[in-house]
């Protein structure tokens, strides 16, 4: 096992690029997330590392190396990917023997491996099986097996539960998560799913255009934003932005409440103009404008149900609503972390 | 109101909606290939397994029934014995080097390169240009005075002209040529199916092999060609029927010649049947075709039936 770090990594095709300076250290069997919306280069940078793309500039580290020019199977990391990328004409146990031939190890020792590793991941009853005839539960253990098989440095996941289900996906996080403290392996796990990032990550990476905007523990990241587009993209609904005093007032949408449930702490005043409310079952969330503020900009507040009343909060009526001071966040006029306007 | 209900009551004659139901209709659909196939594949097959046992010739017109006589004369027959171990060499020579070549043929064509799209057209040249051309030019380029291949390996000092080789008119150098030329022709097709192979292969599975440690020749050999064996499979037993009963080639560069060293079963009840008129021994000696294209052709409905489940 071994630190994963990058300097200044930039990867461009043709002209455009896609990843474009990122530096990150992930240290010995850590677990960090890259999380990022669709097409922010966070699954190029995944390629860089495990070797199968080579970055236009910048270095590459595996421990103490610089592995900027070894080949992928040199590098003693292993990648889950998306689909899993299952080798449909074998059977399981040669799927997780795979990566052990190409290394021209004993006969007797794979035999070994594939039976710790098939154990590991409680599916030594499949493993005269085809892929094929596996869920899709099954399939991913298969394909963590083989990457695990040949104990690598660093493990690279590549949003290994996009094609599960819901609930399946729910299971699949926990059993990950244990898996790796469990192991103890450097990960480095890409997703675009905050939910995943959260749970999951002993901290997160948030990349936005081939840019690592903030590194951060789940807590550092939610509560201590670096900039608006960190801010907007984790928590759902989003934190709500209105601009003020030439820089921007941010405050997420369970701290946006009525003001008499707020009596302890100094706060800040709004006059709410609620629109529409969507009861949720745990929570509602409310829609509504501002007063003072720019009318076309959506504010949304959640409320736990059982505070309020329906019939307190009154489509088309105005309410006094507040923010406890310690609650706000303020951000430049360039979208950066201010540290009090 | 009432001249709508009315409508509605008049009993529909019983054949108004019979094109609606999936039996008549499919059936009507389907009659024309039944026809086509009855007509011209399964009477002249009929007719070639009666004249086999029969002693008919266009001089003598007769369908006197003599068994299996005239098999039992072409078995004995040298020619012919050599004729059928051709067509074997054939076939499987020609089949053996168009899949090498359409290997690496698609190989160099996945890789981006300036040109690249005409370089694609241009491949399926060879089984575009028909027949006849092509082996014309072929034949040229075998000629044994004016050959090019010759001219080449003597103007880069590898031969001397004493040594220039006579393509068509030596009979091991001859079935060489026709199964190049064959091979030549198949090539494409080779092509354009390894192609159609190899971009299915999900990009997944090969970066996963890469990272896995797989070199270029275990990527290939362990994990894409076994990936895309169905679909080579399928185009390799079309090319087996085709050149099987191919006869085009050695028709138009070598007539079988010489002394029969390229004379393949086709070409054989062609000159037998048709151009000497001795129908009864050429329906038989076409007839041998039939084991080998029976064992081709169940293969080819087990694979199918294979791919669907």
């Amino acid at each position: 096992m071994a630190a994963v770090s990058t300097r200044d990594i930039v990867k461009k095709f043709g002209d455009v690029p896609a990843v474009n300076g990122i530096s990150l250290t992930v240290p010995d069997g850590e677990f960090m997330v890259l999380l990022g919306p669709s097409g922010c280069g966070k699954t190029t940078f995944l390629r860089i590392i495990c070797g199968l793309e080579r970055q236009t500039s910048g270095d590459l580290l595996i421990g103490d190396d610089v592995v900027n020019d070894i080949p992928p199977r040199a590098r003693g990391v292993a990648m889950m990917f998306q689909s899993y990328g299952l080798y449909p004409h074998f059977t399981v146990r040669n799927n997780i023997a795979f990566p052990l031939k190409t290394q021209s190890v004993p006969g007797a020792d794979i035999a070994k491996k594939v039976e710790w590793a098939s154990q590991l991941l409680g599916i030594g009853h499949l493993l005269d099986r085809r892929p094929r005839q596996l869920s899709g539960g099954e399939r991913q253990r298969v394909a963590l097996a083989r990457a695990l098989v040949r104990e690598p440095t660093a493990l690279l996941l590549d949003e290994p539960l996009s094609n599960l289900d819901a609930k399946l996906r729910a299971s699949a996080r926990l059993e990950i998560k244990q898996f790796q403290q469990r192991v103890g392996i450097t990960t480095v796990y890409v997703t675009h799913d905050q939910v995943e990032a959260m749970g999951m990550g002993d901290r997160i990476a948030v990349i936005d255009q081939g840019q690592v905007r903030q590194v951060g523990t789940p807590t550092e990241i939610y509560d201590d934003p670096a900039d608006r587009f960190v801010a907007t993209f984790v928590g759902t609904p989003p934190m709500n932005i209105v601009a003020r005093n030439g820089g921007f007032l941010g405050f997420r949408p369970e701290n946006f409440l009525p003001k008499e449930m707020i009596d302890d702490e100094p706060c800040t005043e709004f006059r709410f103009r609620v629109d529409r409310s969507e009861y949720l079952g745990s929570e509602r969330i409310v829609y509504g404008v501002l007063d003072g503020f720019d009318p076309g900009q959506v504010i949304t507040a959640k409320l736990p149900p059982a505070h309020v009343a329906e019939e307190s909060i009154r489509p088309g009526e105005w309410h006094p609503f507040a923010v406890r001071n310690s609650a706000l966040r303020h951000f430049d006029k360039d979208g950066k972390r201010a540290v009090r306007a | 109101m009432a001249a709508v209900a009315e409508s509605v009551i008049k009993p529909a004659s019983r054949f108004r909606f019979i094109l609606d139901r999936r039996d008549v209709l499919g059936s009507v659909f389907v009659a024309p290939a039944i026809l086509y196939v009855l007509l011209l594949v399964g009477l002249p097959f009929l007719m070639a397994v009666y004249y086999s046992v029969s002693a008919y010739t266009i001089y003598n017109p007769s369908w006197q029934f003599v068994g299996l006589e005239n098999f039992q004369q072409i078995v004995q027959d040298p020619e012919f014995r050599r004729t059928l171990s051709n067509t074997f060499i054939f076939t499987f020579g020609s089949q053996a080097l168009g899949l090498v070549l359409g290997k690496f043929g698609a190989l160099v064509l996945l890789r981006p390169f300036p040109g690249r799209k005409l370089v694609r057209a241009l491949i399926i040249l060879p089984w575009a240009v028909p027949v006849a051309l092509a082996t014309v030019a072929w034949q040229w380029m075998f000629d044994s005075l004016y050959s090019v291949i010759n001219w080449t390996l003597i103007a880069l000092g590898f031969i001397t002209r004493a040594q220039a080789p006579n393509w068509l008119g030596t009979t091991d150098l001859a079935m060489i040529s026709v199964i190049v030329v064959n091979a030549w022709r198949f090539f494409p097709f080779a092509v354009v199916i390894f192609l159609a192979g190899i971009t299915a292969v999900p990009q997944d599975v090969l970066d996963a092999a890469t990272v896995d440690g797989a070199g270029f020749w275990r990527r290939n050999y362990q994990i894409i060609v076994p990936m895309i064996l169905p679909i080579v499979a399928i185009g390799l037993i079309f090319g087996i029927v085709f050149t099987f009963t191919d006869l085009s080639i050695v028709f138009l560069m070598t007539q079988g010649g010489p002394i029969d060293a390229t004379s393949v079963l086709g070409f054989k009840g062609f000159q037998t049947g048709i151009v000497s008129g001795d129908v009864s021994h050429g329906a038989a000696i076409s007839l041998f075709m039939l084991p080998v294209l029976l064992v081709v052709v169940i293969f080819m409905l087990r694979f199918i039936r294979r791919r669907e489940i």
